[in-house]
């Protein structure tokens, strides 16, 4: 009943991508005030996503970490040639994690992770310019995971367990840029699946060489969310045989790709932490968008053709006092997208990211954790070249600029 | 300070829903340039192209995609405007009712036969529900009126509803006339504009063309109340017309644009029907011939026993020995009965043209050529084996040619009278756009690239072709959206060079073309 509830809640929040690709980076308040480090920092249950292996080296038998984000994204679109102007009116994001361990031993702990590193969500007003690529998408994508943490030695342990993915899709475009019924109300469709499930894993490996000076390693696998036999609405077809589109059934692959972080954390001046993590995330698994309909509806191909993309991430902490401790950190985030391949439903380019918290330590068991993350993008004139007309490809093309500033809150419980 | 703290969630959000902004946004004031001009009361001139006319109706998605529509909304970008009203039909089944009675078809749209072929059919999946008898009130920025020609826009009474049924009046205008004695100019002016657009003059000549030249040409008759609806009008009553309306809008310290008038032989209505879609194979042609062999051969016979002398006789029944060949043959049309053409047909030069309205299953059942019955092929057996047929069988033999109609072909002499009106017309427009230092369109060079070539864009190659060119609606005179887009976009063009402005263009290829239906009867 419990996990029921826990879903239900998972359910309900919808994610922003504001990193590269649809990939939200939201899952801790401790590791995103330090620029999302976390790979080789130990101070909470959030290792039960930034590093598995970790959590044998927490100090408490009990570690909850809970928490979520208000994520406020929103892109804006021109094309200085027509004056063509559209803002996205994208929803709030709220992104949630849970994370839980417990030292059964002093060299095993055990742990639960819920956490949503995908998901995007994007709302541009219907029929804008580019409504023929996207008028809105909202996709989702929640991670369970229970959790084993070995340590070997005193200076080396292992961490890992299996992911159970279950994600939704939904995603409206127009069929293409004039087809309209006889009211001239432009022909669209709407795909949607939920339920969608799917196993991957994490691995990871955290050595302390010294007290100070901890290097972390995580991977976490490739999984491929494949819908079968969503459901996709046709609205507004012109009443002719030569539109012979009606609601079918859809079968469509979406990947959610591997990632690998390397990092370290050292310990300097008794009060201060630094921490740097190297992040690639393996985007180029994401080829192409391919919609599979079940009747006669011609399948809608949609290339992508991402890269892999670096993440850097710069993180320091400071106990300034026995309640208060402040965190500050910088990341920049490379996009996946390449020259050619700007889809205004994932419109991100490369982004700067400045992040801040602190934690409030209430008493001996709980502290309050804070962040913010502000995402800055640079404008970018950008065009996506695979949309076809007739075998023509007609490039969307424009200047784009995103933003994303996104409050956090959570709690920690020790015990 | 108690009534501030209320305020302080509304500040927070103020600072949360930081939005992206552009360096440079195309939506604030000052991104374009009105130049030396100002659009904030742009009023459009014209006839049914003005309107937004197309598939042989006006309704409420063609209203919209207006080329004037269209500028307005692109002025719109580039500096506080107001709204720009048109008189809007109810609906998009075009149509239009007098008092409950039917006085204008549907739209047609493409639908799908039952042998898989499309093609235009009246749309019938919903009843026409704009009563020209409602009245709206005004005042209306695009002064668009189908049909109207150039005299017409200085016409009391031209909206005047009463005169509807007896074709005194015009049904659009008489919808959106401020009064029942008002011109179109005359609600134009009253509106004070600050721009203005005139495209006018095409139906001075484009119904005497549609209509295969069946009217008038009035040329040297001054006074248009007299003109029939399928007249071509004077050129200097157009020219006078014209400059009245330049005048009175000029007179208004407006800025604005003229368009001059396309040459409308290029459009679908005339281009689809080829002249030579006589397509026969080899023995139909020694077939076909043959009898055009016996016409003459009887022709000459007749003469001579009329009295006339063998060498004339010969030599005017020479003209109807046409010859036919395999493959295509251009068809015969009916010209008046002359001294040098007594039989009064002969077979199409390579300029003249077909309209699009033409029955199409009577030129395959013989309209055009000849409409061989088996009591005419019994004549022709008599004929072949050197037998001599009556008067009457002679007689037959003749009557079995069937020309097309002067209604459903513009001849060489029509062609010349429609293009020497355009060209006169046209260098009025130009002079009185140069005189009056107004941004002038050759939308005539514009659409004749369309005709000829097309006009590439984003999603392929804007041509005149009939239904797939993607310029012409299914009536083949009117644009489609995407024709209109290409018409704003050319008029834009000359506008930012004359005034310096730098409105922005629209993508042609976001408009739409032909709409797809099989809510057809």
């Amino acid at each position: 009943m419990k996990k029921l509830l826990v879903l239900t809640v998972f359910a309900l929040a919808t994610a922003v991508t504001y990193a590269g690709g649809y990939r939200v980076s939201l899952q801790g308040q401790r590791a995103l005030a330090m620029g999302n480090t976390g790979v080789a920092v130990v101070n909470s249950a959030e290792l039960g996503f930034f590093n598995p292996s970790g959590l044998v080296y927490l100090e408490n038998k009990l570690n909850i970490s809970v928490g979520g984000f208000g994520v406020f994204s929103d892109v804006v679109y021109q094309n200085e040639q027509t004056g063509d102007f559209a803002r996205t009116d994208s929803p709030i994001g709220t992104p949630l994690y849970l994370y839980a361990s417990y030292k059964v031993t002093d060299w095993l702990t055990m742990g639960l992770s819920v956490y949503t590193p995908y998901g995007s969500s994007v709302e541009w007003e219907d029929d804008w310019a580019g409504s023929h690529l996207v008028n809105n998408i909202d996709l989702a994508a929640i991670y369970i995971q229970p959790l084993v943490s070995v340590k070997l030695s005193p200076y080396f342990s292992v961490g890992g367990g299996p992911i159970y993915v279950t994600g939704s899709v939904n995603f409206n475009r127009n069929l293409n840029r004039t087809l309209t019924d006889i009211d001239g109300n432009r022909s669209n469709v709407t795909v949607d699946a939920s339920g969608v499930t799917n196993w991957g894993w994490s691995a990871s490996a955290m050595f302390s060489p010294t007290e100070k000076l901890r290097v972390g390693f995580n991977y976490r696998s490739e999984i491929i969310l494949e819908a079968k036999d969503g459901d996709a609405t046709f609205e507004n077809i012109p009443n002719s045989p030569l539109t012979p589109f009606s609601d079918t059934k859809f079968d469509a692959e979406l990947p959610l790709p591997a990632e690998v972080t390397v990092g370290l954390s050292y310990q300097f001046c008794d009060k201060w932490l630094f921490a740097f993590d190297y992040n690639q995330t393996f985007w180029s698994v994401y080829e192409s968008l391919d919609i599979d309909f079940a009747n006669s509806t011609p399948d809608s191909q949609n290339a992508r053709m991402y890269e892999d993309s670096s993440v850097y991430r710069f993180g320091l902490q400071y106990d300034a006092t026995d309640m208060f401790t402040l965190r500050a950190g910088y990341y920049f985030d490379e996009s996946p997208v390449q020259e050619g391949y700007f889809a205004p439903e994932t419109p991100r380019n490369d982004s700067n990211n400045f992040t801040a918290g602190l934690s409030i330590d209430v008493n001996s068991h709980f502290a309050i954790d804070a962040s913010f993350l502000y995402s800055r993008f640079k404008q970018v004139d950008a065009s996506y070249d695979y949309y076809f007309e007739n075998g023509q490809s007609v490039p969307f093309s424009g200047t784009y600029k995103s933003s994303a500033f996104v409050p956090g809150l959570g709690l920690t419980y020790k015990l | 300070m108690k009534n501030y703290i209320k305020y302080l969630p509304f500040l927070a959000l103020g600072v949360i829903s930081c939005e992206p902004e552009l360096d440079n946004p195309v939506d604030e004031i000052g991104f374009y340039s009105k130049g030396d001009t100002d659009f904030s009361n742009y009023v459009a001139l014209g006839n049914s192209l003005t309107a937004g006319y197309a598939d042989g109706a006006l309704y409420l998605t063609g209203q919209e995609n207006s080329y004037p529509n269209i500028m307005a909304q692109q002025f719109a970008k580039v500096q506080e405007t107001q709204m720009f009203n048109q008189p809007l039909v109810m609906d998009n089944a075009g149509g239009l009712l007098l008092a409950g009675t039917q006085i204008a078809a549907n739209r047609r749209v493409l639908a799908v036969g039952a042998d898989g072929n499309p093609s235009p059919q009246i749309y019938t999946g919903m009843q026409p529900t704009t009563d020209v008898t409602n009245l709206l009130t005004g005042p209306f920025n695009n002064m668009g009126v189908p049909g109207a020609k150039s005299f017409h826009l200085i016409t009391p009474g031209y909206g005047n509803i009463s005169g509807v049924p007896v074709g005194t009046a015009n049904p659009y205008f008489a919808r959106f006339a401020s009064s029942s004695s008002t011109t179109v100019l005359a609600d134009a002016v009253a509106q004070n504009p600050t721009f203005f657009s005139v495209f006018i003059g095409n139906n001075d000549i484009l119904s005497f063309a549609t209509s295969g030249g069946v009217g008038v040409d009035q040329t040297g008759n001054l006074d248009p109340s007299t003109y029939g609806s399928n007249d071509i009008t004077d050129p200097q009553v157009f020219a006078s017309a014209y400059s009245t309306i330049v005048n009175a809008m000029v007179g208004t310290g407006a800025d604005g644009v003229l368009v001059n008038l396309p040459d409308i032989t290029s459009i679908p209505f005339f281009t689809t029907i080829p002249n030579n879609a006589l397509v026969l194979d080899a023995p139909t042609a020694a077939n076909l011939t043959g009898f055009f062999q016996a016409v003459a051969g009887i022709f000459a016979q007749g003469a001579i026993q009329q009295g006339l002398d063998p060498a004339t006789a010969q030599g005017l029944a020479a003209q109807y020995a046409i010859k036919f060949n395999a493959g295509p043959n251009r068809f015969l049309i009916d010209v008046p009965v002359t001294q040098t053409n007594p039989l009064g047909f002969r077979q199409m030069t390579a300029e003249e043209l077909l309209v699009l309205t033409i029955n199409r299953g009577a030129l395959a059942q013989g309209y055009g050529s000849v409409v061989l019955t088996p009591e005419v092929m019994q004549v022709l057996g008599i004929l072949q084996t050197g037998g001599k047929p009556t008067a009457e069988q002679a007689q037959l033999v003749l009557g079995a040619v069937s020309g097309i109609d002067d209604k459903d072909v513009l001849d060489k002499s029509e062609l010349t009278a429609i293009s020497t009106a355009l060209a006169s017309y046209n260098a009025t427009i130009k002079g009185l756009a140069q005189a009056n230092g107004l941004a002038f369109v050759d939308s005539k060079s514009v659409l004749g690239q369309v005709a000829n070539g097309g006009i590439s864009y984003d999603g392929g190659n804007l041509t005149s072709t009939f239904v797939t060119g993607g310029a012409f609606s299914l009536d083949g005179v009117h644009p489609t959206a995407r024709g209109y887009a290409l018409v704003a976009n050319t008029i834009i063009d000359a506008i930012n060079s004359t005034y310096n402005s730098t409105v922005p263009k629209v993508n042609i290829g976001a408009y739409g073309t032909v709409t797809l239906s099989n809510d057809v009867q």
